[in-house]
């Protein structure tokens, strides 16, 4: 007996031992040199991802495998972008824990591209580098590019946007709801806020229906239109004089005002459950908000909406979203991931992942191809979406990108839905949301 | 309410209100005792080994961190600013404005809480058919993880297609944007948190209530007090220990709020509401380390709150013993 717990009291020692050294292990520096690379040596690479990128789904990898036999990928997927973040970034500070390849958004490329180039491979050092860049729209490229041209990620999609429409709800109005008609509706925001107030007013429209379904629609997808969004030419925060955020402000506030908007957090419960309650009519509609859409409503959503374009996009385009892949410098397999990545973003496999889970291409050479240009999507309509979301991508200027501009947009949409419920009329919101984006952005 | 220790609990529960101190043994027995004891110390310390890891070690580092300007990703870098961290802290408005959401949360939670919880334990105290199964039934809540608890009651407490304003204007009332009134989240916030810890405290309350002795009742009764002078005179004054116990360790439950704040939100958005009308301290932490990235900023926050759990702590130790006093 005696001996059975001092052994335990041993076993108790060790393992404490144990999870001490285990907690202060390091990395260890294998980095392989390019010399050394052998691009036939069997390797598994990992490949961190978060959300639904659908580079799985879309049946990429089986396909590199099958090109590549010593190649086994493992995907690491984490469900929500801000958490994959928050881990990416302690995995940076700590240098250790770095998958091969690692997935940026563009909430966070701008971020990794200031303070962490250094530890990612340089795509515009490749001897293929020119070739490379011409793969993409090269506001897309300059996004994950630094100010003395080293390029880090490569880009997977983009979100060029559009507006989405329930033809049903329009019909009820009083509204035409031919897509061609519908884009003559609304030319600019200012047209389109007039058709709000018109709906708003039709006796005939279901009585707790509102035109859009936030302020926040409004507000991120006009935001960028403007030649500056969040941030000056070099990436400096500047809300309060930035062009884009004010136009876009005052369109947002006077909706949110007005009460033209459902005024519906989005990606909280109550947007996810108004989609089918047919609780407002219109909602901004990056390329992949269709999926999304889609998988709100599901079969019973089918052939109510359909797709026109933005408001104001004969002036400019906009973007919201999209992503990037990049490659760990001091990774053991740095080099076949880079040819992995090279080969993920390249155009052929671009126009896989629109015709196969709807991702809209960040390369020119895609977007153009056949299979792109004529895509339709049943569930809307049949709506030209290829076309259309061709067109949009087609005209994005590059707005400068900076650090915290998921948190400065947060902090505008945040206090436009206080506007909408009324806690606060538009100078003071406007007043709230620059002091909670100073707050964001004041370090 | 949300991270404090079973085990701390427990153990303060059997605890009898404070023994006369035992003569302390003679300086040259201590010495003996160590070496006679070294096996004591060595099933010990296991627990403090992964206590000095995993609470010490961070906690001396949090107050490192707080003492630099610094983000998420280069956590150990950064610029030594001295306390302007905490300078910054004292004169933002998020800060005072978390100060507030808190204190009025706490308040709001916590009173109906524990006098609720005093009133059933009461009831659960006579002897009443199926008595165990009432005293399981209050302890569910508890048992249900506070992310599951608290997205089912910001389902009910919805706007549009939530239970609560469907059962409201079913009975002709107006419906009641809960998320987004300063009064009403909080309210709403409040009751998640008393709908989990009543049953809690009320066992607590309950077990004090079990070891008052049957003859002090028995001595009111012969005296003429009625039920409600015996719960008056004879119950709350014994169970005064215990009562200020499930105090303490509710304020610092209150002050540390942070899951039901951030999940009552619905979309993962750390601003505690549109005018940050439901921000409390712990959620502003997490906004300032974990969405804005300022690491820096929330280590200051972590121990601002620690100071204010020890300022409540021992204001509370200060009246029990003021109160011992008097007694005397």
């Amino acid at each position: 007996m005696f001996h059975s717990t001092k052994s335990r009291a041993a076993w108790g020692a060790a393992l404490a031992a144990v999870l001490l050294t285990a907690g202060c292990g390091g990395s260890d520096d294998a980095s392989a040199d390019a010399a050394d690379y052998d691009p036939d040596a069997p390797v598994t690479l990992t490949v961190g991802t978060f959300g639904t990128m659908d580079l799985d789904n879309a049946g990429l990898y089986d396909e590199y495998m099958e090109l590549h036999p010593n190649v086994t990928i493992k995907q690491n997927n984490v469900a929500q972008s801000a958490a994959y973040y928050k881990s990416l970034q302690t995995r940076l500070a700590a240098n250790s824990g770095l998958d091969d390849v690692q997935a940026l958004e563009i909430g966070f490329i701008a971020d990794v591209v200031r303070n962490h180039a250094d530890a990612f491979v340089d795509f515009a050092a490749e001897e293929n580098a020119d070739e490379l860049e011409g793969n993409f729209y090269d506001w897309k490229w300059g996004q994950a590019s630094t100010s003395d041209g080293e390029t880090i990620a490569l880009g997977t999609d983009i979100g060029p946007q559009a507006m989405c429409y329930r033809k049903d709800l329009f019909e009820q109005a009083g509204l035409p709801t031919d897509r061609a008609e519908v884009a003559e509706l609304w030319p600019t925001w200012d047209a389109y806020i007039e058709v709000a107030e018109q709906y708003m007013a039709s006796p005939t429209k279901p009585a707790d229906s509102a035109f859009v379904d936030s302020p926040a629609s409004i507000f991120s997808s006009s935001v960028y239109q403007g030649d500056l969004a969040y941030n000056d030419e070099e990436g400096n925060p500047i809300p309060a004089e930035s062009d884009g955020v004010q136009q876009a402000w005052d369109y947002a506030s006077q909706a949110a005002d007005e009460g033209l908007t459902a005024n519906l957090s989005q990606f909280g419960d109550e947007w996810n459950a108004a989609f089918s309650n047919g609780a407002f009519a219109t909602i901004a509609c990056p390329a992949w908000m269709l999926g999304y859409i889609n998988s709100q409503m599901g079969e019973t959503g089918a052939g109510l909406w359909d797709i026109a374009p933005l408001p104001g996009a004969d002036e400019s385009a906009s973007n919201w979203g999209g992503s990037f892949l990049a490659v760990p410098e001091d990774g053991p397999n740095a080099e076949a991931a880079k040819d992995l990545v090279e080969w993920l973003t390249a155009p052929e496999q671009q126009v896989k992942m629109f015709t196969r889970a709807a991702h809209f291409p960040s390369s020119p050479q895609a977007a153009e191809d056949p299979e792109v240009v004529g895509a339709t999507n049943e569930y809307f309509n049949n709506a030209p979406t290829g076309e259309i979301f061709g067109e949009s991508a087609a005209n994005i200027q590059r707005t400068p990108i900076g650090p915290y501009d998921t948190q400065i947009q947060e902090a505008f949409t945040t206090a436009l839905t206080d506007i909408a419920s009324g806690g606060a009329d538009p100078d003071e919101g406007w007043d709230n949301a620059l002091k909670a984006a100073q707050q964001a952005t004041g370090g | 309410m949300t991270i404090a220790s079973g085990t701390v609990r427990e153990a303060a529960i059997a605890a009898p209100p404070p023994a006369p101190a035992a003569t302390s043994p003679a300086r040259p027995r201590k010495r003996r005792q160590l070496t006679r004891n070294r096996w004591g110390y060595a099933y010990v310390a296991p627990f403090f080994l992964v206590f000095a890891a995993f609470s010490l070690y961070p906690f001396m580092y949090t107050a490192w961190v707080s003492l630099h300007e610094t983000s998420l990703s280069n956590i150990n870098g950064g610029t030594w600013v001295g306390l302007e961290n905490y300078r910054d802290l004292l004169q933002s408005e998020f800060f005072w404005n978390a100060a507030r959401n808190t204190l009025t949360i706490g308040i709001l939670a916590t009173v109906p809480q524990l006098c609720m919880a005093l009133g059933l334990a009461h009831l659960l105290n006579y002897k009443l058919r199926g008595r165990t199964f009432f005293r399981t039934v209050m302890l569910m809540p508890y048992a249900t993880s506070i992310a599951a608890a608290t997205l089912v009651f910001s389902q009910l407490f919805g706007r549009d297609y939530g239970l609560i304003n469907t059962a409201l204007e079913a009975v002709g009332l107006q419906a009641i944007d809960w998320e987004a009134g300063t009064v009403s989240s909080q309210v709403a916030i409040a009751v998640i948190v008393t709908w989990r810890w009543t049953g809690y405290n009320a066992l607590i309350y309950l077990a004090a209530m079990q070891s008052i002795p049957g003859e002090l009742y028995e001595a009111a009764e012969i005296d003429g007090a009625s039920k409600w002078k015996q719960f008056l005179h004879v119950t709350i004054p014994s169970l005064r220990p215990t009562i200020l116990f499930t105090i303490v360790v509710s304020t610092i439950g209150a002050v540390q709020l942070f899951g039901e704040p951030l999940l009552f939100a619905g979309n993962g958005t750390t601003s505690g509401g549109a005018s940050g009308q439901y921000q409390t301290l712990g959620l502003l932490m997490y906004q300032q380390g974990w969405s804005n990235f300022h690491i820096g900023q929330a280590a200051t926050t972590a121990w601002a709150m620690f100071m204010i759990i020890l300022v409540i702590v021992g204001v509370n130790a200060v009246i029990g013993r003021l109160r011992n006093r008097a007694d005397r």
